[in-house]
């Protein structure tokens, strides 16, 4: 632990206390059909937590079974670790200019941006540290928000008979978008994957919910 | 700042009427605005009788049904695929739904703001039309509040919604001519003629309607003299009539004259027979209004001046029979209606071929369509089989003459090709210089099938057999039916050895009662429901009815019902072979519609059991139609 980027809370810029804040309230009262969830993906220079940067932050918000292209985050950041080796699969050169934000002002935008909705994501482990690297890097707090992972999701909507052997197989998007029957323009930009996210998100929900039954504390005991 | 979402959304809708007339700017504050929405299959987007939603959607993936009424009483008004616009209710009047829009499979659906889109509609003439006219297509009928009852009926579809005039108030006629039971034949025949209509109304004291006469009634009970002109209505008029509320769709009307065959349908106010009459609904009436409509689908075919739009009526085509099929028309209607369709179609691309052709033809001909087209019972796009017949020419001439034919032929295959008709893999196509031949080398050839049959020359002639004149100088294709007649009578080998071709064909079921799948190739573990199952039962009605002699009779249902009449002891067989056929033409049909191909390969697994139980009862008649051919032709001497 290192204790030193601890503050005292006192010294937390405003839009990281309001943030705090929304989590303050215990038991809100969110339903399946209530419940903002925001499907978001980053795009990085690699899969390194410590070394890596994110160059781009997508995110799109989905309630009742909607998504709300108007309710939607897409930022670029400016970052001094650049790889050329992952230019390919993420197409954002060094000198691309989508008017690139700082770091900090990404993170700002983002926090602002989710609230306390849900955080879908696919492989959301990986984009969750990438994040929290990121805010302690700007002396923040890490991420409170509740995830959810599509890739442990899918696996559930499969016959119980098969579990065992989907249990140690890995699903990638592309997986998901093949079995879904998802469109896959825009793969590797982190907007587009956020937008196949929460479709693969929705698809995936319905296959769960054959029954109408399931209630939102459920998603979150799948393993 | 960039919105790859939006933007990807843009991409969409710009391939799209209205939005296809909009900037790129316009579009992408749409775009930015919309809500994607996933249905499950059978989830209602709206359902009738709801408050209007405040946005409008457009059909991303996936099918979306439009529906009126409830429950078991639902009728289905349209499909909308990938593209579609509806519910835009919400653009012209603010009220409730008048029908229900539910994801027939799983869908992706873009739900459009109409609050955006409403500054665009004015700006924009070409966007308003078109809402107009999609919404107009859907409402189809209604009385709507606003409108004071006057009628916002159907309209388009071909005109691809892009004329307002579609939106013309058309309806039942209001006030029709009525009699009273006591009147005489004569009085009514008189009225009828006095007001220049064709059918009359009966109704009691309480004006209920109690029957209908029509032109049709006079012709057939008094101008035969079966009835004298003295005689009272109640004897000739038919009853009970057929009776609908005024609030029925076009689609419904258009849907109840087919299923009882009439002309006229009398509305009355509760829609019993047992309240006022209020009008009368014509098949006429609805023809014009009926955008949708076969007939109305013909006659828009023959003033068509380019392909695309005849690929246009073609897709039309399509989306009607997936209506006839749900609505459960009886397969010969559908048959008929599309056969209709398609040989209309196949003329207009002859004529305009004939218009790119640098001259007029040197002598007459004619082109034929073969096999299922010239069955007619061609329901899907399957392979073009076509053929040209033209007169003799000198011998000099004779290589001209052949190639202007070869020239316009291929004209009309790519024409075929273009709006959808597969390129005969066998090439037994127009354009292919064996089957694009004078009369004289045409009898030779038919000759030379009939007369010294080979077991080669059997299965390729047995295409030609059922061929259909299509366009040009018809007697010549009377000609090559009389050498086929001719040469079954001198010789009862033909038959057999088209016999012989029959029995060949696989049997749909193998030693342990199981479907038998095709083994390899790209079809590995389907069913072929083409030529294991209904190619028996072409081939034998084909075989049977050459044999009485009877030309004229093309189609494989008509053929059976012929049998039928002529063997009234196998009566029984010929019909348990007619309906199997039209089974298993449904069922190929619905494959095919399912999975955009000629549905002639059936994934078993994809088959309830039912489906399966269905599709066995169907065997049985095929091997029973092949043990008749077996002992009639002898045929145990030939295999």
């Amino acid at each position: 632990m290192q204790f030193w980027t601890k503050k005292n809370k006192e010294e937390y810029p405003d839009f990281w206390k309001e943030y705090i804040k929304l989590f303050d309230k215990k038991n809100q009262n969110k339903s399946l059909d209530t419940a903002r969830f925001i499907a978001f993906d980053t795009e990085t220079t690699g899969f390194d937590y410590t070394e890596d940067r994110i160059l781009s932050i997508g995110g799109i918000t989905i309630i009742n079974k909607s998504i709300d292209v108007s309710d939607q985050l897409e930022v670029y950041l400016e970052q001094d670790v650049f790889k050329e080796q992952t230019v390919p699969i993420h197409g954002i050169r060094r000198d691309n200019n989508f008017g690139k934000i700082s770091e900090r002002m990404a993170l700002e935008l983002f926090i602002n941006y989710i609230g306390d909705a849900i955080l879908v994501a696919h492989y959301a482990e990986f984009d969750r540290k990438m994040i929290d690297k990121a805010l302690k890097r700007n002396g923040l707090g890490v991420l409170k928000n509740a995830f959810l992972d599509t890739s442990i999701l899918y696996k559930k909507t499969k016959h119980l008979v098969y579990y065992n052997d989907y249990q140690n197989i890995q699903y990638s998007l592309d997986d998901l978008c093949m079995d879904l029957k998802i469109s896959k323009s825009d793969r590797h930009t982190a907007a587009g994957d956020a937008f196949i996210t929460a479709m693969a998100f929705l698809k995936i929900l319905a296959r769960l919910n054959k029954s109408k039954k399931i209630e939102l504390p459920y998603l979150f005991k799948i393993k | 700042m960039k919105n790859t979402i939006a933007e990807r959304i843009q991409d969409f809708l710009k391939q799209f009427p209205p939005f296809d007339s909009l900037t790129k700017e316009e579009l992408l504050l749409i775009s930015g605005k919309i809500k994607v929405l996933y249905a499950e299959k059978g989830e209602y987007i709206f359902q009738q009788g709801g408050p209007c939603h405040d946005e409008f959607y457009i059909v991303r993936e996936g099918a979306v049904g439009l529906y009126r009424g409830f429950d078991t009483d639902q009728s289905l008004i349209d499909i909308c695929d990938a593209g579609d616009l509806f519910g835009l209710r919400i653009m012209i009047i603010k009220k409730k739904y008048r029908m229900s829009a539910k994801a027939d499979e799983e869908s992706i659906i873009y739900a459009i703001p109409a609050q955006v889109f409403e500054p665009l509609i004015e700006k924009n003439k070409e966007v308003n039309k078109f809402l107009l006219g999609t919404f107009a297509a859907h409402a189809r009928n209604n009385f709507t509040e606003t409108e004071k009852g006057q009628r916002i009926d159907n309209t388009i579809s071909i005109e691809a919604a892009k004329d307002l005039s579609s939106l013309r108030r058309v309806s039942y006629r209001k006030k029709p001519v009525t009699c009273s039971l006591d009147d005489t034949i004569q009085h009514i025949a008189i009225k009828m003629t006095d007001k220049k209509i064709s059918c009359i109304v009966i109704v009691n004291n309480d004006k209920h309607p109690v029957g209908i006469i029509t032109d049709r009634d006079l012709r057939a009970k008094i101008a035969t003299g079966l009835y004298a002109v003295t005689s009272l209505v109640g004897q000739i008029m038919v009853f009970p009539v057929v009776t609908y509320s005024k609030d029925m769709t076009v689609a419904e009307a258009q849907i109840a004259l087919i299923k009882h065959d009439i002309s006229h349908l009398c509305i009355t106010k509760n829609g019993t027979q047992n309240s006022k009459l209020i009008g009368i609904l014509s098949e006429h009436d609805l023809l014009v209004s009926f955008g949708n409509n076969p007939s109305v689908l013909i006659k828009e075919t023959k003033r068509i001046r380019s392909l695309h739009r005849l690929r246009y009526i073609r897709k039309q085509v399509e989306k009607l029979l997936k209506l006839y099929l749900e609505q459960d028309i009886p397969t010969k209607h559908i048959i008929h209606l599309i056969s209709e369709i398609n040989e209309a179609l196949i003329i207009r691309i002859i004529e305009l071929s004939l218009k790119e052709m640098p001259a007029a033809p040197p002598v007459n001909f004619c082109f034929m369509v073969l096999g299922s087209q010239g069955r007619r019972e061609q329901l899907l796009l399957t392979d073009q089989d076509n053929a040209i017949v033209f007169e003799d020419v000198e011998e000099e001439d004779y290589k001209a003459t052949q190639s202007y034919f070869l020239e316009l032929a291929d004209k009309i295959t790519k024409g075929l090709h273009v709006i959808g008709f597969e390129y005969c893999p066998a090439e037994m196509m127009a354009s292919n210089p064996r089957w694009c031949m004078s009369l004289s080398k045409w009898e030779t050839q038919f000759r030379d099938w009939v007369i010294t049959p080979t077991e080669e020359g059997t299965l390729l002639s047995s295409i030609f057999f059922d061929f259909q004149y299509v366009y040009g100088t018809a007697a010549m294709t009377d000609r090559l039916s009389e050498i086929v007649f001719e040469g079954v009578n001198k010789s009862n080998r033909f038959l057999a050895l088209l016999g012989v071709s029959t029995l060949q064909k696989p049997s749909p079921l193998g030693f342990f009662k199981q479907f038998l799948i095709e083994q390899n190739g790209e079809h590995k573990d389907t069913f072929d429901i083409k030529t294991r199952a209904m190619m028996v039962l072409i081939d034998a009605a084909r075989i049977l009815i050459l044999y009485y002699n009877i030309s004229g009779v093309n189609n494989t249902l008509l053929r059976y019902d012929k049998l039928a009449e002529i063997e009234p002891r196998n009566a029984a067989l010929f019909e348990s072979c007619s309906k199997a056929f039209r089974i298993l033409i449904k069922f190929r049909t619905r494959q095919g519609l399912l999975h955009h191909d000629s549905g002639k390969f059936i994934k078993l697994n994809e088959l309830s059991k039912n489906d399966k139980l269905k599709l066995k009862r169907c065997f049985r008649p095929i091997r029973d139609i092949q043990e008749l051919l077996r002992v009639r032709f002898q045929l145990k001497n030939f295999m």
